[in-house]
C-alpha cells in the first residue's frame, strides 16, 4: 500500500512540473516579452521607458537569459511564493487572484460531490430496478446532461431564469456580501447560492457516473457471489448494498479520478457564462490582454491544485478497494 | 429445423468480423437512426451554400433582430408557399427602425433560384440554392431563423456554421487518431518500460485541466494570422488532449490481441511485425477505432465550439456553431431575440447522434467488452 | 454407505415445479415438471448432462431465479405433511419468510469457490453475517462459533483464517469455506451444485469425505446436483436422473448402478470410460446432442437420440412422470417392465 501511496505521490509531483513547464511556454508564447508587453501598456497610459531603463529591467527578470535559466528563475521564484506583478492592475498576482481561486475550488469540489451524491443512487437504482419508470428517467436525464454542453445549459438556464422568472440567475453572492470580508454570514450566503452553478457544472459528469454505475452494477449483479449473498437470507438490499454496489465502487472511483479536473476545466466556461467572481473570468481578461503572468499564475495553480484534488481521490479508491491494500495494486 | 434465436449456422461461419459487426449494429435501431442523422448533417455541411438563403457574411443594419419568417404554404387554400413582405416602422419610443412582417405582402418562395455566388464542392462556381424569393424588394428575404445584430441571416450562417464545425471536428479527431493509434500501439504492442512511461504520460496529460490550457495555448496564437492558420492551430491544440483516450483504446486491444492465439500462429509463421500488424490485428480493432472515434467526434465539436464561444477559437469572419452562440452570451439581448440560441440545436442532435452511433459500434463490434 | 437415520423425516417435497424463462425470441421451459424428495440424513444425487435443468431446480427451490425466470407453476413444500408445512413456491421471494428459509432452513454450497465468495469482505464477515442474519447472537458470540465452524469443516489455523480474505485462500480451502458459509445458520437442508467440479481430484475427495461426515454428525438432508456419475456412486443414496428439465429416473443408487430402467441412464452408464474395459475399443457416446430448451422434441425428450425409440409410440406421446418418492422411470419400456 505505501508503494502504491508513494507511486501516486511522485506521479502528482511529476504532473505539477509538466504543467509548470507548460505554464511557462504559455507565458513565453506571445511575440515579445514581458518588457515589451510593459512598454506597450505604458505608452497606452502616455509614459515611456527609455532604453537603458527597458534593459535593466530585462536584465532583473532575467529575459536576457536562455530559456531554460529564465524558467529555472521563475519557478524559484514560484516556490518561494512571488508570482509576479499583473500588468493590468499593477498589482501583485496573488492579490489579483484573491479570492477567486478559492472560490473555483470550492464551486468544483461542491460540483464532484454533487455529482457523487446524485450518480451514485440513481445508478444503483436503474440497475436494481431495471426497466422501471424510474430507470428511463435516470437514462433521460443522462442523455440530457450528455447532449448538452455544460455552458450551453448555464446558457438555456439564464434565458429561461431571465424571462419567466425575471431573476438574475448567476452570481455567487448577493451584492452585499461579494465584496465584504469572509463570516458566517458570507459563507451562508455562498452556500445559499453555489447549488445553481455546482448543478449546471455537474450534470454532464452525473450523467456519466450514472452510465458506468449503472452497467457495472449489471455486470455485477449477474456473478455469482450475489447469490451467494442472497442465499444467506439477508434483506435484498443489504445484499444489494454489500456486495454488488461494492464491487461495482471500484470502477466507479476510478472514472471520478478524472472528474475533478474535468469539473474545474468546466468551471471555467460555466463561471464566464454565470457571472461568477471565479478564476474564469479573470483568465479569460489576462489572455486578452496578454497579461501573461496573471494567466500563466491561474493556468499554474489551477492546474496544481487540481492534482492535489485527483489525489486526494485516489486515496478514496484506496480506502475502498482491500485488494490494492494488501497486494499493493489492483 | 432450426430452433428458437438460432441464426443459419452457414451464414454466420462465414460472416468476416467486419459483417458480424455491421449485423449486431443493425439491431440497433437507435444507432441506425443515428448515422442516418449524422450522414445527413455531412451531406448538409458539403452542401452547406447550396441550402443557404442569403449570402452568410452579408450585413445590413436594417434587418437587425428580424424574428424567424415561416413559410405560409397555403394561399387561400391553394399550394403556394410564400412569405410576408417586411415593413419598417419607426418605433416612436427608440426611434429605430423595426422591421415586421407585413401579410399583404405576400412573396412567393420558389426552388432552386438564383442566389448569392459561391463554389459547389469548392470548384464549380454556380448561383443557384435550395430556395428563395422572387420579387422582393429591399429588406425582403426568407429569414427562417431570423437575424442577428448586423442584419444576417442566421440559416444560412448555421448551415455554413455547421460545415466548419463538423469538418473541424473530423480534422480534430484525425489527428487524434494518429497520435492515439501510435503511442496507444506501441504501448500494447511492446510493454514492459515504455508501455508504463507512455501509460505515465497518458495520466499526466489527462490530469490538467483542459479548458484554461486551450485558452492559454489559443490566446498566444498571432493576430496576424489567417483565419484557415488559426484554424488548423485551434485543431491542433484540441486534439493534443483527446489523444489519450484513443491511446487508451488502442492500447487494450493491442494488448489483448498481442495473446490471441492467431498472432502467435502468424509470428510462428514468420510473418513481419508489420504484416502482422496491417493484415491480422487491423481487422479485428477497425471496430473499435470506428467506435472510439465517433465517441471522440462530439467531444471535439463542443471543445471548438466552447473556445470559439469565448472568442479564443476561430475567429470571425469564420463562422462555427460556437462564433455563433457568442452572439447570445448577453442575457438581456437574448431575451429580445431568442432565436440567436438556434445554434444550440445543431449542437446538441449532433452530440447525441454521435454518441449513439459510437455505442451501437462499440457494442456491435465488442458484445461482451 | 450411510445408513438411513431412524426417523428418515421427509425434509424437502418438490412437486410438478415448471420453471419459464422469457426471452425475446419466445419462452423457454427450463424445468418441465419436475418432482424430487429430501429426507434428513440421506443424500439425493442429481446427475444429468449440462443444460439439464439441475442447477434451476437448486436455484428455484429457493427463489434465486432472477427475472426473466419465473415460477409457472408446482410447489416446493418444506416440511411436507406436518402442521408447519410451507410452499416456498408460493412465498414472496424477497419477503421474510423465505429469507427465514434461505440459510436458516435450507444452505446452498456453490461450485465456484473463486467466484462465489465476495472479495471485498473478510471469510469471517460473511460467515458471521450469514449466522447473524438467523439468530440473535452477537458479533462476539457469532465469532468465536465461526471459528468452531471453520475447524469442523477442516481449515487449519481457524482464528487467524478468519481475518483472511478469499483471495488469499486456496481452491480448496476456499470451498471449505463455502461448506462453512452454507452451514452457518444451521439449516436442516444442504444443497450442494456441483460441489467439486472445479477442484482437482485430490481436493474433490477431500471435500466428498468432508461433506459425507458432516452430513452424518448433524443428520441434514443433502440434495448433491453433480454430472459425475462417480460422484453420485461414491455418496449417494437415492439418485434422480435429469434431462431437459424432467427427472427420467428416479432409483436408489445400488439400483440404479444394477439395473438402470431408464435408456438415457443406460447410456450414461455406458459412457463412462472402463478401466477393465476391452483395449483400443472405442468410448461409447450417445449419439446426436442435447436440444435447445427452446425446441423440446414432442413426446419423449429422449427420443430423437434414444437407441430403445418406439416407433410411432415415443414421437407423439410424453411417457408419464414418475410417482412420487417411489423407484421408477419416465419411459415405456420401463413401465411394461414394470407391470410384467
Amino acid at each position: 500500500m505505501l508503494i502504491y501511496l508513494a507511486r501516486r505521490l511522485a506521479l502528482a509531483l511529476v504532473t505539477c512540473a509538466a504543467i509548470s513547464v507548460l505554464t511557462f511556454i504559455i507565458i513565453r508564447l506571445p511575440p515579445g516579452d514581458f518588457v515589451d508587453a510593459y512598454i506597450a501598456n505604458l505608452a497606452v497610459g502616455g509614459s515611456s521607458v527609455s532604453a537603458e531603463q527597458a534593459a535593466a529591467m530585462r536584465r532583473e527578470y532575467g529575459l536576457d537569459r536562455p530559456v531554460v535559466v529564465q524558467y529555472g528563475l521563475w519557478m524559484g521564484r514560484v516556490i518561494r511564493g512571488d508570482f509576479g506583478v499583473s500588468m493590468m492592475w499593477r498589482r501583485p498576482v496573488t492579490e489579483v487572484i484573491g479570492d477567486r481561486l478559492w472560490l473555483t475550488m470550492a464551486v468544483s469540489f461542491a460540483a464532484l460531490l454533487l455529482t457523487w451524491l446524485i450518480a451514485l443512487p440513481i445508478g444503483i437504482y436503474s440497475a436494481a430496478r431495471q426497466y422501471s419508470i424510474g430507470d428511463y428517467i435516470a437514462t433521460t436525464l443522462g442523455f440530457i446532461g450528455l447532449a448538452i454542453p455544460n455552458f450551453l445549459l448555464a446558457l438555456i438556464l439564464m434565458y429561461l431564469g431571465f424571462r419567466y422568472l425575471g431573476l438574475s440567475v448567476g452570481g455567487l453572492f448577493t451584492p452585499e456580501y461579494a465584496q465584504a470580508d469572509w463570516s458566517w454570514a458570507k459563507f451562508r450566503d455562498l452556500m445559499v447560492h453555489i447549488p445553481l452553478p455546482a448543478a449546471v457544472l455537474a450534470l454532464a459528469g452525473t450523467a456519466q457516473l450514472i452510465r458506468i454505475m449503472r452497467a457495472n452494477l449489471l455486470d455485477e449483479l449477474r456473478k455469482p457471489y450475489v447469490v451467494t449473498a442472497r442465499a444467506k437470507g439477508i434483506s435484498e438490499s443489504r445484499a444489494l448494498l454489500k456486495y454488488p454496489v461494492r464491487a461495482a465502487l471500484n470502477p466507479f472511483a476510478s472514472s471520478s479520478a478524472y472528474l475533478f479536473p474535468y469539473l474545474v476545466s468546466g468551471s471555467i466556461v460555466v463561471s464566464l457564462v454565470l457571472g461568477l467572481p471565479t478564476v474564469g473570468p479573470l483568465l479569460l481578461q489576462a489572455l486578452v490582454a496578454q497579461d501573461m503572468f496573471l494567466a500563466g499564475t491561474i493556468v499554474l495553480l489551477l492546474g496544481v491544485l487540481t492534482v492535489i484534488g485527483t489525489l486526494i481521490s485516489d486515496l478514496l479508491l484506496m480506502w475502498i478497494e482491500p485488494r490494492i491494500r494488501l497486494q499493493g495494486r489492483a | 429445423m432450426t430452433a428458437v434465436g438460432v441464426t443459419s449456422d452457414d451464414r454466420l461461419s462465414q460472416a468476416t468480423q467486419l459483417q458480424l459487426t455491421w449485423w449486431r449494429f443493425r439491431r440497433h435501431r437507435l444507432a441506425v437512426v443515428s448515422l442516418i442523422v449524422v450522414a445527413l448533417f455531412y451531406l448538409g455541411a458539403v452542401f452547406a451554400d447550396f441550402l443557404a438563403v442569403v449570402d452568410p457574411h452579408a450585413t445590413d443594419a436594417r434587418r437587425s433582430f428580424i424574428p424567424p419568417q415561416g413559410i405560409t404554404l397555403f394561399d387561400d387554400g391553394v399550394f403556394r408557399p410564400h412569405v410576408s413582405g417586411l415593413e419598417g416602422v419607426r418605433d416612436p419610443k427608440s426611434f429605430k427602425l423595426v422591421y415586421t412582417p407585413d401579410p399583404a405582402r405576400k412573396l412567393p418562395v420558389a426552388l432552386f433560384v438564383h442566389g448569392y455566388p459561391y463554389n459547389l464542392f469548392g470548384l464549380i462556381p454556380t448561383d443557384r440554392h435550395l430556395l428563395g424569393i422572387e420579387g422582393g424588394q429591399g429588406v425582403d428575404g426568407i429569414f427562417l431563423l431570423g437575424t442577428d445584430q448586423l442584419g444576417r441571416d442566421l440559416f444560412s450562417r448555421l448551415m455554413v456554421a455547421t460545415r466548419i464545425s463538423l469538418s473541424i471536428g473530423l480534422a480534430g479527431v484525425a489527428f487524434s487518431l494518429m497520435l492515439g493509434i501510435l503511442l496507444g500501439g506501441i504501448s500494447g504492442l511492446y510493454g514492459g518500460a515504455i508501455d508504463t512511461l507512455i501509460q505515465r504520460v497518458i495520466e499526466v496529460v489527462r490530469s490538467i485541466p483542459t479548458i484554461p490550457l486551450w485558452m492559454g495555448l489559443a490566446a498566444a496564437l498571432p493576430n496576424t494570422w489567417s483565419v484557415t492558420q488559426v484554424y488548423f492551430a485551434i485543431t491542433l491544440i484540441i486534439s493534443l488532449v483527446s489523444w489519450t483516450e484513443l491511446a487508451r483504446v488502442m492500447r487494450g486491444r493491442f494488448l489483448a490481441l498481442r495473446e490471441e492465439d492467431f498472432v502467435i500462429a502468424a509470428e510462428l509463421a514468420g510473418a513481419g511485425q508489420m504484416r502482422i500488424i496491417l493484415r491480422h490485428m487491423l481487422p479485428s480493432f477497425a471496430s473499435h477505432i470506428i467506435a472510439a472515434t465517433s465517441l471522440a467526434l462530439p467531444v471535439m465539436i463542443v471543445s471548438e465550439t466552447s473556445l470559439s464561444f469565448l472568442g479564443l477559437g476561430l475567429r470571425p469572419p469564420a463562422i462555427s456553431w460556437g462564433i455563433l452562440l457568442q452572439d447570445a452570451q448577453n442575457v438581456q439581448v437574448l431575451a429580445g431575440a431568442p432565436w440567436l440560441l438556434s445554434a444550440a440545436v445543431p449542437v446538441i442532435l449532433v452530440i447525441l447522434a454521435f454518441n449513439f452511433l459510437g455505442d451501437g459500434v462499440r457494442d456491435a463490434a465488442d458484445p461482451y467488452g | 454407505m450411510v445408513e438411513p437415520m431412524n426417523n428418515s423425516r421427509h425434509a424437502l417435497s418438490v412437486r410438478d415445479l415448471v420453471v419459464d424463462f422469457a426471452q425475446d425470441t419466445g419462452t423457454i421451459r427450463a424445468l418441465d415438471g419436475v418432482s424430487l424428495d429430501l429426507h434428513a440424513g440421506r443424500v439425493l444425487g442429481v446427475v444429468g448432462e449440462s443444460g439439464c435443468g439441475k442447477s434451476v431446480t437448486a436455484r428455484a427451490i429457493l427463489r434465486l431465479i432472477d427475472r426473466p425466470g419465473r415460477i409457472a407453476s408446482g410447489r416446493v413444500l418444506l416440511d411436507p405433511g406436518s402442521p408447519e408445512q410451507q410452499d416456498l413456491a408460493a412465498l414472496d421471494p424477497e419477503g421474510r419468510a423465505m429469507r427465514a428459509v434461505r440459510g436458516g432452513r435450507i444452505g446452498l454450497i456453490f461450485q465456484e469457490p473463486m467466484t462465489a465468495l465476495s472479495v471485498h469482505y473478510t471469510v469471517g464477515n460473511q460467515i458471521i453475517e450469514a449466522m447473524r442474519a438467523h439468530s440473535d447472537l452477537s458479533k462476539a458470540a457469532a465469532r468465536e462459533r465461526v471459528v468452531k465452524l471453520l475447524h469442523e469443516v477442516g481449515i487449519p489455523r481457524p482464528e487467524t483464517r478468519i481475518d483472511a480474505y478469499p483471495f488469499q485462500l486456496s481452491g480448496g480451502l476456499r470451498q471449505r469455506v463455502g461448506i462453512a458459509l452454507a452451514l452457518a445458520a444451521e439449516p436442516e437442508i444442504l444443497i450442494a451444485d456441483e460441489p467439486t467440479t472445479a477442484l482437482d481430484v485430490t481436493t474433490q475427495a477431500q471435500i466428498l469425505a468432508l461433506l459425507r461426515r458432516l452430513q452424518c454428525t448433524k443428520g441434514v438432508a443433502l440434495m448433491l446436483i453433480t454430472h459425475d456419475m462417480g460422484v453420485i456412486a461414491q455418496m449417494a443414496d437415492d439418485v434422480a436422473v435429469m434431462y431437459l428439465g424432467r427427472v427420467v429416473e428416479f432409483a436408489p443408487v445400488g439400483k440404479l448402478f444394477a439395473a438402470p430402467r431408464h435408456p438415457y441412464t443406460r447410456a450414461l452408464l455406458r459412457s463412462v470410460p472402463n478401466l477393465r474395459a476391452v483395449p483400443r475399443e472405442r468410448l461409447a457416446t450417445i449419439g446426436g446432442a442435447v436440444p435447445h430448451l427452446g425446441a423440446r422434441p414432442v413426446g419423449c425428450p429422449f427420443h430423437p437420440r434414444c437407441p430403445e425409440v418406439i416407433e410411432g409410440r415415443c414421437a407423439t406421446q410424453a411417457p408419464p412422470e414418475i410417482p412420487p418418492d417411489r423407484a421408477g422411470a419416465s419411459c415405456f419400456h420401463a413401465m411394461a417392465e414394470a407391470s410384467a
